[in-house]
């Protein structure tokens, strides 16, 4: 790497190189049974140089092709963007625990051994579910040197375990799964299987939706299939930059109900999207982007933040090594006061959503959504009756969360990055077959 | 001699020589260049250059897999994979017979994409944004190119020796239109197996995309609820990839005996108007090749004929399962992943309605026009409109907001009751799977009608 930096400087003013290692693990489960085990080893090199003022960007495989890298990079400087920006130097990074070395230790056979316990709880609680499970670990490395002194280093465990059930009879399909992510080993995998074997409890008998406005309360599940990307969009920077946001020139204005709060926080231990800095090198921070529902941040990274007049957040993103964009590291939804079931208590007539497919294909920037309801359940009386099926809910976000009947006491993890509780919307445009 | 050719006369022999049912290994080398736009301004410009490989092997129906960057020690990765297998297997391992193939196929090609001076490529892409910030009301654009050429060298324990090249081109654009917090965009997506010329002469398409993103900005949403819609070449082609496609990847059906009784070849799907293929064996598009990457030749394979169920996509181990020919459609977007069935180039047969006999006595649907996205259960299928029309008294009447359209798969097949004479292919459609996404592919079909479909709206 240094030889890349050194071979960059000569020809540039500045230069920044990346670089992120990855070994992986998986054992794979099809139809039941043990299918697969996959090793996976990765890694990428990007070079992103300044010259006459522009930014010049390539990336590579091979640790040993850098001056082919350079080259690369200084033929794309000619047409890069102005960079706005400096190069952070040496700067001290919070602790953010995100390393366990026992997840090396997990052997193969223990991984198998998960696996089979997940399926035999699901298949032992309804026998006819076909299940696919995935059972991962891993190491991810970083680092990245600067020509400004800057220099980062980390490495992150990851481990998760991910189920899917389908369950069919006669043309008629219901789909159900969950998954966990931690830094740390879960031994335990009875938390993604109750979540399971509860949905096709709940799934058992079938109920059927009118077509009209209507009392929804989203699961943390349902939340992120359903409104978290137009959120993501609406608080990138570069979003709010190009003018592309709706709420982008309402900081400091109440947008959402004022029960909804949401941040990005990098900081927490042990969560497979911390880390002590962003992948510019820019000291992680907690960044609050709804207080009270008044819009208060947005996220940047360093050339946007300077196109904007602002300071980065920390939130310079690359993925495995692409040039870097805002991105959330972990989307929070602080918690409320409801209970899951005090929210179905309170419903005469409504519904359920743990899952819409097809939501995030609309018009996200304008906050819409859209989608099939995959898994949902009618609720009737303070009941829920049954799954529903055939089934449409259509809503926008500024509409939506903009009065909250309210918002769940307990947040759960969706995937590895976001975290978020129920929430209770009184009424949304519901079409369905019946 | 580049690196993966070095790697594969060196894995050629190894390959023969372990104690598994089954080995193969891909090597793969490649390049591509990118340009985005956001706004104004270019967001981001730059080249890449990747090398790596992967072992795969079978024993006793288990899969080991193993993929890598780093060259070195190719014989303990063959090693590390059959003991994988090993670990994983306890049944029988049963693969469809394939015979060996050397070969090699060249790219098809005249001029390599990624060697254009990225000056020429900018160059129309700025005048494209021109375009789209010329239309008054437009607040921002986006605009996503990129190119690859990559090198393929596949060997197996039967003594397949087989090198591919391939190159694509895919662009994006998108006008955003924005008014009193109201924002709506139209975007507009195609590529090529590698041809640049395909995405040049567009000035007059990419004008009136931003003209209609403005116009949208005053459009009224669809009333939720069950139309008759037209669908264009561009959706209906989206329509059968999610709708029909996904549930012909027999991975999801074989080992699946209800998923199996549903599927059993000779059922009627749809109308005798119906026919569904699935084809890597046509030339030149962003689907096609020679041979998938389990080494196994293309072929045309129809999927519905005449309504009838009478085919489905298979890898060599679900048909050996399921006792049919294979069908070479084992993908993997790269060489990190073990190869999955997957669609190539799939569209609908043309029929011989007229556009203007199609909507001639329709009172009142919708005429839903152009790709935004699509997703599938099997069972249930969500596609989005870019662009939607009410359909009046047989005439195409005002704009509208997009639209969202829903279904069961099985009854829309069966309320599809025309279809039009005029097949075009859509390919600027990228598939996801699993972990892989996106793998080229394309979509196509002529006009389509579908009686009773659920429209999402206020």
């Amino acid at each position: 790497m240094e030889r890349i930096l050194a071979q960059a400087k000569k020809a540039a003013e500045e230069a920044e190189v990346f670089k992120i290692s990855s070994e992986e693990t998986q054992v794979r489960f099809e139809a039941n049974r043990l299918k697969q085990l996959q090793t996976k080893q990765q890694t990428s090199i990007a070079l992103r140089i300044i010259k006459q003022g522009k930014t010049g960007y390539a990336t590579t495989t091979n640790i040993d092709n850098g001056r082919e890298l350079v080259n690369n990079a200084l033929e794309t400087a000619e047409f890069g963007t102005v960079a706005g920006f400096t190069l952070p130097g040496l700067t001290e990074y919070p602790a953010v625990d995100i390393f366990d070395d026992a997840v090396n230790s997990v052997s193969i056979k223990e991984m198998i051994g998960l696996g089979e316990e997940m399926i035999a709880a699901v298949t032992g609680h309804t026998p006819e579910t076909v299940c696919e499970a995935v059972v991962h670990r891993g190491v991810i490395t970083v680092s990245i040197i600067n020509s400004r002194g800057g220099q980062a280093d980390y490495r992150k465990s990851f481990f998760s375990l991910d189920i899917e059930g389908s369950l069919i009879e006669e043309m008629d399909m219901l789909f159900v799964g969950d998954s966990e992510s931690s830094c740390h080993p879960i031994e335990d995998p009875k938390k993604v299987t109750n979540l399971v074997l509860q949905q096709l409890d709940l799934a058992k008998k079938r109920a059927t939706a009118p077509s009209k406005q209507m009392p929804i309360v989203f699961t943390p599940n349902g939340m992120a299939s359903a409104m978290i990307m137009p959120l993501m969009s609406a608080f990138n920077g570069k979003t709010v930059l190009e003018g592309a946001s709706p709420i982008g020139s309402k900081q400091g204005q109440l947008v959402f109900d004022r029960k909804l709060h949401l941040h990005d926080d990098p900081t927490i231990s042990y969560r497979p999207g911390s880390r002590p800095c962003d992948d510019e090198g820019v000291a992680s921070q907690r960044t609050a982007l709804v207080e009270e529902g008044i819009v208060a941040n947005f996220l940047y990274d360093l050339q946007t933040a300077a196109l904007a007049g602002k300071q980065s957040t920390g939130n310079g993103s690359r993925g495995r090594g692409s040039l870097p964009s805002p991105a959330p590291s972990a989307f929070i939804i602080a918690p409320g006061d409801t209970t899951f079931d005090d929210m179905i208590k309170d419903i005469k007539e409504g519904l359920v959503i743990d899952y819409l497919m097809g939501a995030s294909q609309g018009n996200i920037l304008g906050g819409d959504f859209s989608g099939n309801v995959l898994l949902g359940y009618k609720v009737e009386n303070g009941e829920i009756v049954g799954r529903v099926k055939d089934t449409m809910v259509s809503g926008n976000i500024y509409q939506v969360l903009k009065e909250i009947t309210a918002i769940g006491s307990e947040a759960r993890w969706v995937g590895s990055s976001l975290q978020i509780p129920h929430i209770y919307c009184p009424s949304i445009s519901v079409a369905s077959k019946g | 001699m580049s690196e993966i050719e070095a790697a594969a006369r060196d894995l050629a022999e190894e390959l023969k020589k372990h104690d598994a049912d089954y080995l193969e290994a891909r090597l793969e080398e490649s390049q591509s260049s990118h340009i985005t736009y956001r706004g104004k301004e270019l967001d981001s410009i730059g080249r890449s250059a990747a090398a790596g490989g992967n072992v795969r092997a079978l024993v006793r129906g288990g899969w080991g897999f193993t993929s890598f960057n780093s060259f070195d020690e190719l014989s303990g990765r063959i090693a590390q994979a059959v003991e994988q297998a090993k670990s994983a297997g306890s049944g029988e391992s049963s693969l469809a017979p394939v015979e060996p193939s050397v070969d090699e196929v060249p790219a098809g090609i005249d001029r390599n994409p990624v060697t254009i001076p990225l000056a020429e490529k900018k160059k129309l892409l700025d005048e494209y944004n021109d375009i789209i910030w010329n239309t008054p009301q437009i607040q921002t654009s986006t605009i996503g190119y990129s190119d690859s050429r990559k090198k393929v060298v596949f060997l197996n324990s039967s003594g397949s020796h087989i090198t591919q090249e391939r190159a694509d081109v895919n662009l994006r654009l998108a006008a955003i239109a924005a008014k009193d917090g109201e924002v709506q965009q139209v975007g507009l997506s195609l590529g090529s197996r590698g041809d640049f010329n395909a995405i040049q002469g567009l000035h007059q398409k990419i004008g009136e995309m931003s003209g209609h993103a403005v116009e949208m900005l005053s459009a009224p949403q669809a009333k939720g609820g069950e139309y008759t819609v037209v669908l264009d070449p561009v959706l209906a082609g989206v329509f059968v990839h999610e709708a029909f496609g996904h549930l012909s990847e027999s991975d999801f059906v074989y080992e699946n005996e209800r998923l199996k009784d549903i599927m059993t070849l000779g059922k009627q799907f749809g109308g005798k108007h119906l026919n569904i293929v699935d084809s890597a064996a046509v030339p030149g598009l962003r689907g096609s090749y020679k041979y998938d990457d389990e080494g196994v030749p293309a072929v045309k394979t129809y999927l519905i004929r005449e309504g009838e169920l009478v085919g489905r996509l298979h890898s060599r181990e679900t048909a050996a399962r399921m006792n049919e020919k294979p069908t070479g459609n084992a993908r993997a977007i790269n060489y990190g992943y073990p190869p999955i069935v997957r669609m190539t180039n799939t569209y609908i047969e043309p029929g011989e309605t007229s556009f203007e006999e199609m909507i001639a006595d329709i009172k009142e649907g919708i005429y839903a026009k152009n790709w935004y996205g699509g997703t599938t259960s099997m069972e249930m299928f969500t596609f989005s409109a870019g662009e939607a029309y009410m359909i009046r008294n047989g005439k195409i009447a005002e704009a509208l907001r997009p639209v969202m359209l829903t279904g069961n798969v099985f009854n829309t097949l069966k309320n599809i009751d025309a279809i039009g004479n005029d097949l075009d292919m859509n390919e600027g459609g990228g598939c996801g799977k699993g972990e892989q996404s996106p793998l080229p592919v394309s979509n196509g079909s002529p006009h389509i009608r579908i009686q009773k479909c659920l429209v999402g709206g206020s």
